[in-house]
């Protein structure tokens, strides 16, 4: 591939050939491309994005890319342009637990600025920014469906609802306690109402 | 006390499991149509029940599912739209989170109906979790044989799998959808041609919504017409609202269409009033796309009736006085509200959830965020108001998609309604948020 430029990420070749998924995830992509009809495997970029997102380290290197293109037979080209659009994919790195706050309407109305501002304060970082120790990015989120348990974040496959600062403090102590890198495939989700 | 027909079973402990759904009726549609009905009289059915898409256009769902083309040997596809992300709703989390069988229960019987031996629920990449739910739901339905190869011994053979997105509202326009589904970017595609003639990989598809789809059991069930007595002329049945903001009782609650917007407010059964004794003072009635209303003409319409609970009465009066049933994303905010910085909000999520192609809305909804963003700094000028308008008004019709609609309406009913709210801090060069934000108060000014 050469050293060609994805989005502001270098192409590496060496990392590229590190790159490979455990048979365990290689199982679900294959049956998650068994879904659709013969030829229209594209079809699976989507969710298997999101495998790789959780399998390489919270976010989609150039080099993941390129792999996730190779396994279903397109043009890498075409699944960077498929993850620059979409905002669950993260084209840089991030911490091991990233809370997005959401900000809209419902959510404003009933406090989700002074949640984060709060978590602000609390991690020493502004929104987009990653703790120093890895652990947290801070995101902004536009309605995430959960109007009606507003204030709320997502991190990860979990919904925490009907936040307080106590609430935010638990999550963040608890989050911190298992320092597992979370994502939208995990299996153990917690939905705190 | 109103009929439901959706979730009347949520508080069933482990209704998600399929032995307890079929314990209480469920699967009785498809046993129904595929043993004793032909598909086309389903389809009459739904026809006969007036259902209209739930997801927030309110088309009737009969016609669509007519529209369908039928050429042989070329296959047809049925794809939930459940990638609900309209500010304000969230009834189809609710219902699949719930009860997933009937979801489920309602793709088989509509699959049915369309000759369609393969369904995809698409669903909105945030809410994998649910995702997770509707999967070990599908499975259960495979063992049990309500899913796969002739089920009930008849030659109907169906799949379904589910599909999840990644984070993008305009997913949920269906052109939008569909070009996701076939793991590109959502870009809404030129109608004609429809889905109904070429949708996914070019072949006839129908796009519903999740309680579109889910009220197809009902209707079979108990008929079309005995359906349609429910509700209030062209609404028909019941359906599902959302109901968040400012109200004692926030939460998803399914009501016959009909009722009064007083009595849902209101109502003991259903939002219970505005919090902390605080006064109404305006109301999102549809999801965030629909024109926000102030307390007297959402309650009463132009011409002093009462306000209901259906697509008739919500837009009566047009945009001038009016509203919309949309998505039933119902938002009430009260007397300490400011309206600027809740259109703000709205303005920022439209802004970010453009997808570039149609450049009024790709550049309108930036220039009407950083306006807005003027009104919130105490930056903005009287003359800013009119830009607003004028910016809105040149997004309106102009786009591929409804995006533009959706991001230009609540910024003109805004002007509409609550013009000297935009006045007040132009005038005085200061904006003051005494937004009330009550769970958290206590905390705050401490």
């Amino acid at each position: 591939m050469g050293s060609q430029v994805h989005g502001a990420q270098k192409f590496d070749n060496a990392k590229r050939a590190e790159i490979k998924f455990s048979d365990e995830a290689m199982k679900i992509v294959e049956t998650i491309i068994s879904r659709y009809p013969e030829g229209k495997q594209k079809s699976a970029l989507l969710p298997v994005l999101h495998v790789a997102q959780a399998e390489f380290g919270g976010w989609l290197s150039p080099e993941t890319m390129d792999y996730v293109a190779s396994i279903l037979n397109i043009k890498p080209v075409e699944v960077f342009e498929v993850a620059s659009f979409y905002t669950m994919y993260n084209l840089k790195p991030v911490g091991k637990c990233v809370l997005e706050v959401c900000q809209t309407s419902s959510c404003w109305l009933n406090g989700a600025e002074d949640i984060v501002k709060y978590i602000e304060k609390k991690l020493n970082i502004k929104v987009g920014e990653t703790t120093k120790d890895g652990m947290f990015t801070l995101k902004v989120a536009e309605c995430l469906g959960s109007c009606g348990t507003a204030p709320m974040l997502q991190c990860g496959a979990s919904y925490h609802e009907n936040l307080t600062y106590e609430k935010v403090d638990t999550i963040l102590e608890n989050y911190r306690a298992e320092g597992k890198l979370r994502s939208y495939t995990d299996l153990d989700y917690k939905n705190t109402l | 006390m109103g009929r439901k027909l959706l979730i009347h079973n949520d508080h069933i402990p482990n209704i998600h499991t399929l032995d307890v759904y079929r314990a209480h009726g469920g699967y009785a549609s498809v046993e129904k149509a595929l043993k004793i009905m032909q598909p086309d009289q389903v389809t009459e059915e739904v026809k006969k029940s007036g259902l209209r898409g739930r997801g927030g256009a309110g088309f009737p769902t009969g016609m669509k599912w007519s529209f369908l083309a039928k050429p042989e040997g070329v296959p047809r596809y049925l794809v939930c739209n459940a990638d609900e992300s309209e500010p304000g709703t969230f009834k189809d989390r609710y219902l699949m989170e719930k009860i997933p069988h009937a979801l489920i229960e309602g793709m088989i019987t509509s699959s049915f109906a369309l000759g369609a031996k393969q369904s995809y629920i698409y669903i909105r990449g945030e809410y994998f979790y649910v995702a997770r739910i509707l999967e070990a739901a599908i499975a259960e339905a495979y063992a049990a044989g309500w899913l796969g190869k002739n089920i009930l011994g008849t030659d109907f053979s169906h799949d379904c799998s589910v599909q999840v997105g990644g984070g993008a509202y305009i997913c949920g326009e269906e052109t939008a959808l569909l070009e996701s589904l076939e793991g590109k970017r959502g870009n809404p595609r030129i109608k004609p041609p429809f889905p109904a003639v070429a949708g996914l990989w070019g072949c006839p598809t129908v796009v519903n919504n999740v309680e579109t789809i889910a009220a197809v059991v009902p209707i079979v069930n108990m008929g079309g017409e005995e359906y349609a007595k429910i509700g209030v002329g062209k609404s028909t049945g019941t359906k599902l609202i959302s109901a968040s903001g400012h109200i004692n009782k926030p939460g998803v609650y399914e009501i016959e269409l009909g009722i009064t917007v007083e009595e849902f407010i209101y109502g003991e059964e259903y939002c219970g009033g505005i919090r902390n004794g605080k006064k109404l003072k305006a109301v999102v009635a549809g999801g965030s796309s629909v024109p926000i209303l102030p307390t007297e003409l959402i309650l009463k319409t132009a011409k002093g009736e009462p306000r209901l609970m259906t697509y008739e009465s919500l837009s009566d009066g047009g945009f001038q006085t009016g509203t919309m049933l949309g998505s039933g994303g119902f938002i009430a905010m009260d007397e300490d509200t400011s309206i600027v910085k809740n259109l703000f909000t709205f303005s920022r999520f439209y802004h970010h959830e453009s997808c570039g192609q149609c450049s009024p809305c790709r550049e309108g909804t930036g220039w009407i965020e950083k306006i807005l963003k003027k009104f919130l700094d105490g930056t903005a000028n009287e003359s800013d108001v009119d830009l607003l308008w004028d910016i809105q008004s040149k997004i309106e019709g102009k786009t591929i998609c409804p995006l533009g609609e959706a991001a230009a309406w609540p910024v003109a009913a805004a002007i509409r309604h609550f013009k000297h709210e935009f006045l007040e801090i132009a005038r005085n060069k200061k904006f003051t948020d005494i937004s009330h934000y009550d769970r958290l108060n206590k905390l705050a000014r401490v």
